[in-house]
């Protein structure tokens, strides 16, 4: 059963650790921990504390994709959500603001799931809905501004820390172990993987696959929203422009890095989460290394290349047979 | 009292009939973009009150960022006979048509901001662009004059890579650093002109550079990546404006925000108000003749603290950035 590999994480684990290895070697105090106004501080916590909003979307979108589906407007959910809590924060309480923005990646992921699960619109065209207008509609909420705010209480997301740990960890780590708990402490995993597996067949055995559909849309969305949250408490503002841009390309990166298929069937959440943080070591290594800019991308598109071909099995196979044939 | 206040109303009516006799209110149309940043919305803003102030009736089409709207725009300026056109081209290239159905109509054509296709230039009648080789040049003399002789290691957010403004704002500061062997620039990384990414590049900076103390000074390509850095630095307990100097460009309203609370050093304006110098050459070609030069530079004005941060500030807010 050598050739299971990719279910054990193995390869992403060597992956990660290979990265950090190699940020060591061009960043000699990569591993340099210190305390900074009660916050740990230092290049891992970077990728950690900079890895986190990938990691909530990369938590939500492994749902998604275990369904068969995929989800584009991450990006878009994350921009909305910080306009939202950007304009509201000074002048409301928190909870209304958490409630206003998280409410807001509620509707987005009901929308896309009644796209998906309930019309039967394929779940890359129904998304793309969102991803373009989305970003639109937190233009229009800023009105294509940077919307500042000073309101402690948000700015916590961004900048707070809990024991020492900076906030968007802490709150990274308590939404995969409640996300975990739901998914793999119920029943809930299982049916998730059946619906991606086969939808007919699990809907004939009395699975509720419309409302599995639906409820990791909206799980995406949520996780989506609060990763937007985090973004805008970093920079103090939000910035619909760019907020989130490009991220749902992060996401389905580090879900595929994790080793879940495309799909659908079989998902690991730990591991999507690995894989957004080998990306964010990869962005951070090469930050550090004082390369030119001009390379960040070819650096990139390697190293996601090797880790890739790390997992599969085809090329497993090869070099079982390789070692066979010199035997 | 009664009649005096009929005199002076009488003379004030004349007057203002007088003005609008000798001045033959111009009209003239604008092509713009579309909003697609805050710099852009405060040019619009700007270019209205520009207009309002030499009593020039003025209408502004917003193409969305597509230029078969600014090409229709154009043409639906040509029919309404204006008297000159502002272009504001979204692309370099593809104008030639419609700038000579302009020609033909002899309505003058004067580019805001960008240029185009050197194939086009005697389609229109003058540029009016802000050089932005010369605004890294102004950022780089401010950083020298300040530090002196001091030997000074400098990091530099550039803005989205092949983005030409970025070339030329990093080509102007190497020019005017180079000119000084205790400058160097010792990292230099994209922040594509956001403030998330000017933060995560500036943290890894400080990282990088013993935690900020081998780091005397920030270039940013724009204001927004220095906001981020600012942010990075304080987290990182360094104090900016101080510990490390900053020098970015664009002139946006929070950059003043910073500078008034010291914690940023300078900025360099790339002007919102590139239709007033248009304006005034368009006027002086109507009147007078004058043919105005092929490139009309706007100023790349530098600001420190010494400038009034606040006082800028509160002007500018109001603008649309």
């Amino acid at each position: 059963m050598a050739l299971r590999l990719p279910r054990s994480g193995v390869p992403q684990v060597l992956a990660f650790l290979a990265i950090l290895a190699i940020n060591w070697t061009v960043s000699p105090q990569f591993f340099d921990i210190r305390l900074q106004d009660g916050r740990l501080f230092g290049s891992l916590i970077d990728v950690f504390n900079r890895g986190a909003p990938v990691a909530l979307l990369s938590l939500g979108m492994v749902l998604v994709i275990a369904t068969r589906g995929i989800d584009l407007s991450v990006g878009a959910v994350m921009a909305i959500s910080g306009a939202i809590a950007a304009s509201l924060a000074d002048t409301h309480p928190l909870p209304v603001v958490l409630a206003a923005a998280l409410g807001a990646g509620l509707l987005c992921g009901l929308w896309n799931g009644l796209l998906v699960a309930v019309l039967g619109i394929q779940p890359i065209v129904a998304t793309l809905i969102l991803m373009v207008a989305g970003r639109g509609i937190a233009q229009l909420i800023t009105e294509g501004r940077i919307v500042t705010f000073t309101a402690p209480e948000l700015v916590w997301f961004g900048g707070g820390s809990v024991l020492g740990i900076p906030a968007p960890v802490a709150i990274t780590l308590g939404m995969l172990l409640v996300t975990l708990i739901l998914v793999r402490g119920t029943a809930l995993g299982l049916m998730i993987e059946a619906t991606g597996g086969n939808a007919r067949a699990s809907a004939l055995a009395g699975v509720g696959t419309t409302a599995m559909t639906m409820a990791v849309y909206v799980w995406c969305s949520l996780c989506a929203a609060l990763a937007g949250i985090i973004a805008a408490a970093d920079i103090l503002g939000a910035d619909a422009n760019n907020a989130g841009l490009w991220l749902e390309l992060d996401a389905i990166l580090a879900v595929v890095i994790g080793g879940t298929s495309l799909f659908g069937g079989r998902f690991s959440l730990v591991y999507a989460v690995l894989g957004a943080l080998i990306i964010q070591a990869m962005n951070t290594g090469i930050l550090l290394s004082g390369f030119r800019p001009e390379f960040n991308l070819v650096v990139k598109a390697v190293v996601v290349l090797v880790v890739l071909l790390m997992q599969s099995p085809r090329l497993s196979g090869l070099g079982l047979l390789l070692s066979r044939v010199s035997k | 009292m009664i009649r005096m206040t009929l005199t002076g109303l009488l003379a004030t009516a004349l007057a203002g009939f007088a003005c609008q006799v000798s001045a033959a209110q111009l009209t003239i149309g604008f092509s713009q973009i579309g909003s697609e940043s805050g710099w852009r919305a405060a040019e619009t803003s700007v270019s209205k009150s520009e207009a309002k102030k030499r009593n020039v009736n003025f209408k502004i089409a917003d193409a969305q960022q597509k230029q078969e709207n600014q090409i229709k725009a154009i043409r639906s300026f040509i029919a309404q006979k204006v008297d000159a056109i502002f272009l504001a081209p979204v692309v370099s290239t593809g104008w030639d048509a419609v700038l000579k159905e302009a020609q033909a109509a002899k309505i003058p054509v004067v580019l805001l901001d960008r240029d185009i296709d050197p194939s086009g230039k005697e389609l229109y009648l003058t540029a009016v662009t802000s050089d932005s080789v010369h605004e890294g040049e102004v950022a780089g003399d401010w950083l020298a004059k300040t530090v002196g002789s001091k030997a000074c290691n400098v990091v530099e957010l550039q803005g989205t890579v092949g983005a030409s403004v970025a070339a030329n704002r990093k080509k102007g500061f190497d020019t005017a650093v180079a000119k000084h062997a205790n400058l160097k620039v010792v990292r230099s990384q994209t922040g594509d002109f956001t403030r998330a990414k000017g933060k995560e590049v500036m943290e890894s900076f400080i990282k990088a550079e013993g935690g900020g103390k081998n780091i005397c000074a920030v270039y940013a390509h724009n204001d927004d990546m220095m906001v981020g850095a600012i942010q990075a630095m304080k987290e990182a307990g360094l104090k900016p404006g101080k510990d490390i100097l900053t020098v970015s460009i664009d002139a946006v309203p929070d950059i003043f925000k910073a500078i008034a609370a010291g914690e940023a050093n300078a900025t360099v304006e790339l002007t919102p108000d590139m239709a007033g110098p248009a304006f005034d050459a368009i006027i002086a070609w109507k009147d007078k003749g004058t043919v105005p030069p092929k490139w009309i530079q706007t100023e790349s004005k530098l600001y420190t603290a010494a400038d009034n941060p606040q006082k800028i500030y509160d002007s500018k807010k109001g603008l649309g950035y």
